[in-house]
């Protein structure tokens, strides 16, 4: 449904984009992460044809948004950063605006204006003016005017900013709802969003695309391996050397790496994490008891996409995860 | 022709939304209505000293006067069409909303003519205000409705040029008092080129004085349409709108 083949888009001198490439198929959900400055407005604002790319191409739905942008903006719907709103007009003056803006034809624009009121929860503000509104209502505005005409591909940029959790949470569902009969790429760097919405992740950072895959997947390829968390204490109020502990945990079989989380006099946190496919949990607590020391708690986490993410955009390694 | 409607609609209803329209209201029925006073007085004022003089001059209503008014209505819309402009596209840049009007399927001139329309029937209802006075000339004299006509033509299509421009330099800025005071820089300077044609005959001061939006409405003022005055206007007001286009394109590029 969206395809994108080396698009580069240079302001001056920074490069905003730099050669990405990736696809999306009809009714995905796919969640665009990346932190501030990665380039993800300005890719989507390629994709609506607000601005042409500096190379390479885009199309939606087979469309070019260079040669055939009045195709393209016929099937997107979009939601900029800001919700572009008028804050002199009534919320359903502006609605029927947007949806003449957007072609429909003037029968039916009445019914989706009541529809889409409905649906992104701002019917009870319908006849208030847009100046008034609080944030959170500017929002479902802002997200209402994306989906009136109702079309193939919705372009979200950071929808739940500004939010209070409740409204986050239906305006996921909503989107959620929204995915049966469009393709939705919605941006954003908040990650729990991503792994509670979306199907599909594309990590963009510093103009570049860093992984794209599956949630699932992804978090289960880059650590293969679970992780877990450890509280070593000494017996009898020993003192207990890190070192030491460190150096057993160390040396099991299975496992790959131990971090120390915390430390005082009496007792050391750690996260230790193994190799794929290795349960090392049990060595870990006959490791320590056999030591001499006490295993206060043991515990398995799981990896977050955070740690993924932070991992994938802050280092170097992120060039290896691409491959 | 519908989305040129939609974007025309919707300009037009934020104009009367905001104090705009009503103070530009104000602010032309006020000093047109003296000067329309004025006018009339000096015209009476005349009328009865040739008549004490027992000559029966002819006295002219429409050269005595609606041939001064109407002029200076051409530069009384010098002051208030940058007031009219200014907001077109300074305002949907600073909102954000030009990120809705350029990603929507309609064409970058639709938005352009639709703004421009707008503007053009705003500043048509300001002239309304003042057809409403002359009225008046008709309950008490006979004045020839045709020559005002055609001087109402002209500071329309005066009109539509200098928005045209207004228009180009609303897409500049974010602020709208920067594209307001620039607007009204030009149109000053549009106006004043015809000074230098009554000191030098150079080409130069030619080209100048050719420019000179206030001296292409003169013919209009007495009656008469001359082509070449029209295709001035018309010309700027294209030029303005292509302008327009080409600066919203750039602004694509740089966004
Ligand atoms: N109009 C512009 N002129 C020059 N540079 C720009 C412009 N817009 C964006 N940039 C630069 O391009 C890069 C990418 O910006 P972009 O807005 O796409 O990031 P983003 O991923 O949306 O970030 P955020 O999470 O903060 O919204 C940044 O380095 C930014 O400074
Ligand atoms: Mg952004």
């Amino acid at each position: 449904m969206i395809k994108v083949e080396g698009l580069t888009k240079r302001y001056d001198r920074t490069v905003a984009v730099n050669a990405i490439d990736f696809e999306v198929d009809k009714g995905q959900i796919v969640g665009f992460l990346g932190p501030n400055g990665a380039g993800k407005t300005t890719t989507m604002r390629i994709l609506t044809c607000f601005m042409p790319p500096t190379e390479g191409t885009a199309s939606i739905a087979g469309f070019d948004v260079q040669k055939q942008p009045q195709e393209v903006k016929r099937r997107i719907g979009y939601l900029p950063e800001t919700p572009p709103l008028y804050p002199e007009m009534e919320v359903e003056e502006y609605l029927t605006f947007v949806g003449r803006l957007k072609g429909l034809p003037s029968a039916e624009i009445p019914q989706r204006v009541k529809d889409v009121a409905e649906r992104c929860a701002v019917a009870d503000v319908r006849k208030k003016l847009i100046s008034k509104l609080s944030k959170g209502y500017r929002q479902r505005v802002g997200l209402a005017q994306a989906i009136i005409h109702n079309p193939d591909v919705l372009i979200l940029d950071e929808p739940t900013s500004g939010l209070d959790p409740k409204q986050i949470h239906e305006t996921r569902d909503l989107i959620r709802s929204l995915a049966a009969a469009h393709t939705v790429i919605l941006s954003t760097h908040i990650l729990p969003e991503v792994e509670q919405t979306c199907d599909h992740v594309i990590i963009i950072s510093r103009g570049s695309v860093v992984a794209r895959d599956s949630v699932a997947n992804l978090t289960s390829r880059l650590r293969g391996a679970e992780a877990i968390a450890v509280e070593v204490t000494g017996r009898n109020q020993d003192q207990l050397d890190v070192g030491a502990v460190r150096q057993k945990l160390e040396q099991i079989a299975g496992v790959s790496r131990v971090v120390l989380k915390s430390s005082n006099d009496h007792g050391h946190h750690f996260e230790i994490e193994s190799l794929q496919g290795r349960n090392v949990r049990a060595d870990v607590a006959r490791s320590v008891v056999e030591s001499g020391w006490d295993l206060n708690e043991l515990r398995p986490v799981a990896v977050s996409l955070e740690e993924i993410f932070l991992e994938l955009t802050a280092s170097e390694k992120a060039t290896e995860v691409k491959q | 022709m519908r989305n040129i409607w939609t974007i025309c609609r919707k300009e037009l209803k934020s104009y009367f939304a905001s104090p705009v329209a009503y103070l530009l209201l104000a602010m032309f029925a006020i000093i047109w209505g003296f000067f329309f006073w004025n006018a009339v007085g000096i015209f009476v004022s005349f009328s009865m000293q040739s008549q004490m003089m027992g000559r029966s001059m002819p006295m002219d209503l429409n050269e005595m006067i609606i041939r001064p008014l109407l002029m200076n209505t051409s530069v009384i819309g010098l002051f208030l069409i940058p007031m009219i402009s200014m907001r077109l596209f300074a305002e949907e840049k600073r909102q954000g909303t030009a990120e809705l009007l350029l990603t929507s399927p309609v064409r970058d001139m639709e938005i352009i003519i639709g703004k421009w329309l707008a503007a053009v029937m705003l500043y048509g209802a300001l002239l309304a205000i003042t057809a409403l006075n002359f009225i008046w000339l008709f309950a008490y004299g006979k004045p020839d409705w045709k020559p005002m006509l055609v001087g109402y033509l002209g500071l329309l299509l005066q009109a539509g040029a200098l928005l045209a421009i207004g228009t180009f330099i609303s897409t500049t800025t974010k602020n709208q008092i920067i594209a307001g005071a620039a607007t009204f820089g030009v149109c000053l300077l549009l106006w004043v080129f015809e000074w230098v044609a009554g000191y030098e005959q150079a080409a130069w001061a030619k080209v100048m004085a050719y420019m000179s939006v206030v001296s292409h409405f003169e013919p209009f003022s007495k009656g008469v349409i001359d082509t070449k005055d029209a295709i001035f206007y018309i010309t700027l007001t294209f030029f303005g709108l292509f302008m327009t286009a080409r600066s919203l394109e750039s602004l694509r590029w740089r966004a």
